[in-house]
């Protein structure tokens, strides 16, 4: 008997802290809204390393039942909890980056407008984002899934007044809706041929069926479907366009929601569907091609990118690309490893580029920066972890789960050398793009403005946005305007944290400690089908080809150090060659710094066939034509009915008379016809 | 004896001149003159009918009809003094003052 641990008490924290800030906000001052959120967010995170103390002892997978939600014949889908060692990885990722983002964010938007707004909204983000990683069946996962998107929409539109920020919110929930009509569409499949949603009811009941190794099946098209759903939210080809817009918001949030936790939900899925996707080599494919493309797509676009955001963005997006690359061939607990590892880092780096950012008085370009290095040496440093560990240089964080990927992609039955080669190849420009952007914020000389009188004059110029100050032209910062200036300590201590775990939190992949841990989530579903355990065990042939994978590491790191060199060539030892080279290469470079006109395509081949066909079609076709012209015809034609008819309401008697007469005469008529008839 | 459709077609003519009368006439006095011929229009397809089928309520109702004549005469005239002392005109069409 397992001791009931109050695991829902986990995600109603955040929801307590959301309610308080959220309803009574307004009359709190801010160090009440702040400590709220701090509370609750962290009374979740206590709550949940807790959760991992007692976790040894228990039986998994351990589940909970809250309340009854929907029981209709014998489908039922409760407000149930569901944890085992892939929601525990998620628990504590979520709780622990979340967390310290909160504290962050303290600082970060201390001089900001809507303050108890924003962390309402936040505290509502880890609600749903951990009613998703620990809901018990789809449904439930649903809500959480919706719910993430919502918060996420509310914060990359915080600030409203400015109109690319509520564009972008918008973009961002519309370009989801197209994913979630795909997990939606999966679900009602499911119900329909396996009626239940609930994972302990499910997974036994496929785990006998055999992998569907032709054609498009059941299995097949669920897992498709369930993979357009997390291309939507995990920003993955060909739904990727939300993430660099999303931007848009505070840095935090990109750093929490868009780096972090919300868009690794996709990876979550598909790593908790596990038992559909292996079943489904079609659709592992689908997602693994997906991934690989992915990455690499989003590392080119990332070279020409001159504000710094924009870059992690798409960086971020690239290192997605490997998660999925990681589940499609069907190394889950790679892909779960990069995401925990990714979490550290690219929150790290989102966390520090908000410190610059807040440093230089509300500057995104990197080209306005430069020489940084001394004048905020903490941020500096912890960047600096964050970047080794992205290239994936070791022993940082990002190495060892970046090269587990990639071995895996490369020795693991669905894999293949061509994902492999595009996986190191995205490494080197990784590494390129990162310590590019390393070398431009933090060496050379400075290139900004003289900060003083020009932050001052933006901030006076966005003081009437409603108390919403503009990061990138007012200033965030609380002291001292104009000086460049290191960030308070309620910002550093996060990114502290976070180098430290960039830096050691690979470690717990050494001798697949990680993977051994994961194992039993994913092993579980296979097993019990002796062929599809066959077919996917993995870790059998990594002792005999120890050298091969040594081999193929020394290459993934040669590299990453290829890349570092490239970038300290081209951006530290000779600034002027970049330009030169952009010049020679041209349209290239226009292609590429145009992020290939993927968002002109989409405009072209979806929005404005959409946008025209609403209003030539739709809206001066069907609404003006035939819905209004319905009502108005009749209108009309009764007003010409009524205009005729009203000459026989004469008032003159006779009249009448005469038609009463001529109703007589006609009834007469009518008699004598029928009679003679 | 004669058939029973000469008294009917007397009798629709008379109605007709009835209708006509007062359709056409633009004096009060006509009118009721035009009124009164088509009461005794239908009085007289009444007493034809019960004529023809032996039965005696279509004396009856012509009796009636009569009793109603001579009772909306006693009315209608005293209304045609008063419209007549108040307006000094019988014409209809200038009776029109409740018209909208």
């Amino acid at each position: 008997m397992t001791p009931n641990l109050h695991v829902w008490l986990i995600p109603l924290l955040p929801l307590i802290g959301a309610a308080l800030n959220g309803l009574l906000g307004k009359r709190f001052t801010r160090q009440t809204v702040a400590a709220v959120a701090l509370f609750f967010s962290g009374a979740a995170f206590a709550m949940a390393s807790w959760v991992a103390v007692q976790f040894p002892s228990l039986t998994t997978p351990y589940e909970e039942t809250l309340a009854q939600w929907i029981r209709a014949g014998s489908f039922r889908a409760d407000f149930a909890f569901y944890l085992d060692q892939l929601s525990l990885v998620m628990l504590l990722v979520v709780t622990g980056v979340g967390f310290l983002i909160h504290i962050y964010s303290v600082g970060y938007m201390a001089e900001e407008g809507g303050f108890y707004r924003f962390f309402s909204y936040l505290n509502l983000f880890m609600f749903f984002m951990l009613t998703l990683v620990l809901a018990n069946n789809y449904l439930l996962m649903f809500i959480g899934w919706e719910g993430v998107g919502l918060a996420s929409y509310l914060l990359i539109g915080f600030w409203f007044t400015r109109d690319s920020a509520a564009s972008a919110g918008k973009k961002a929930f519309i370009v989801n809706r197209v994913g979630d009509f795909g997990f939606l569409i999966a679900l009602f499949l499911l119900i329909k041929h396996f009626g239940s949603l609930n994972f302990a009811q499910l997974f036994p009941t496929i785990s006998p069926m055999s992998p569907e190794t032709q054609g498009v099946g059941l299995l097949t098209s669920i897992a498709l479907l369930l993979t357009l759903g997390a291309c939507g939210k995990s920003a993955q080809i060909p739904l990727y366009v939300w993430l660099p817009d999303a931007m848009e918001g505070p840095t935090p949030v990109s750093a929490l929601i868009h780096a972090a936790t919300m868009v690794t939900a996709g990876v979550y899925m598909i790593a908790r569907s596990h038992v559909i996707f292996d079943r489904a080599p079609g659709a592992l494919t689908a997602v693994a091609i997906i991934g690989t493309l992915t990455a690499l797509f989003a590392a080119t676009i990332g070279i020409a990118q001159t504000d710094i955001k924009k870059v992690l963005a798409y960086s971020t997006i690239s290192q997605l690309g490997y998660m999925f690359l990681g589940c499609g061939v069907a190394a889950y607990s790679a892909g779960i490893f990069h995401l925990m590892t990714h979490a550290f880092f690219k929150g790290l780096l989102f966390l520090a580029a908000g410190s610059v950012i807040h440093a230089v008085g509300g500057e995104q370009d990197m080209r306005k920066m430069g020489g940084l290095r001394t004048k905020i040496p903490w941020t500096f440093w912890t960047m600096t972890a964050a970047t080794v560990a992205i290239a994936g240089i070791p022993p940082f964080a990002g190495f060892f789960s970046k090269d587990e990927i990639l071995w895996q992609a490369y020795s693991s039955p669905q894999g293949s050398w061509i994902y492999w080669l595009i996986g190191v190849i995205t490494a080197f420009i990784t590494s390129f793009y990162m310590f590019r952007l390393w070398f431009l914020t933090f060496f050379g000389e400075y290139r900004g403005a003289v900060a003083d009188e020009h932050s001052q004059a933006e901030h006076a110029g966005h003081g009437t946005h409603m108390g919403h100050n503009d990061p990138r032209a007012g200033t965030p910062a609380p002291h001292g305007h104009g000086v460049i200036h290191e960030s308070p300590k309620v910002m550093l201590v996060p990114l502290v944290i976070l180098a430290v775990l960039s830096v050691i939190g690979g470690w717990v992949g050494y001798h697949n400690i990680f993977e051994n841990f994961l194992a039993p989530v994913f092993r579980s579903g296979v097993a019990l089908s002796a062929e599809a355990a066959q077919a996917v065990g993995s870790t059998q042939p990594r002792t005999e080809a120890g050298s091969t994978e040594s081999l193929l590491m020394g290459i993934s790191i040669a590299a990453a150090l290829a890349g570092f060199l490239l970038a300290w060539l081209l951006y530290h030892r000779r600034p002027e060659l970049p330009k030169r080279i952009a010049l020679a290469l041209n349209g290239l470079y226009e292609a590429v710094l145009n992020k290939y006109y993927v968002d002109e395509l989409y405009a072209t081949l979806f929005v404005k066939p959409l946008i025209n066909g609403s209003s030539r079609l739709l809206w001066q076709g069907i609404d003006q034509h035939v819905i209004d012209a319905t009502v108005d015809n009749g209108a009309e034609g009764a007003r010409h009915i009524s205009d005729t008819v009203r000459h026989m309401q004469s008032g003159n008697i006779r009249s009448y008379a005469g038609w009463v007469a001529a109703g007589a005469a006609a009834i007469i008529v009518y008699m004598v016809w029928i009679g003679v008839r | 004896m004669v058939p029973l459709s000469y008294y009917l077609v007397l009798s629709a003519i008379l109605f007709t001149c009835g209708v006509t009368g007062f359709l056409i006439k633009r004096n009060i006095i006509s009118i009721f003159l035009s009124i009164e011929l088509m009461l005794n229009g239908v009085n007289l397809s009444f007493v034809a009918f019960a004529a023809q089928w032996k039965a005696l309520s279509g004396q009856v109702f012509v009796f009636f009809v009569m009793v109603v004549a001579a009772a909306e005469a006693a009315v209608g005239l005293a209304i045609i003094i008063a419209v007549f002392r108040t307006r000094e005109t019988l014409n209809v069409d200038r009776v029109n003052l409740l018209k909208l």
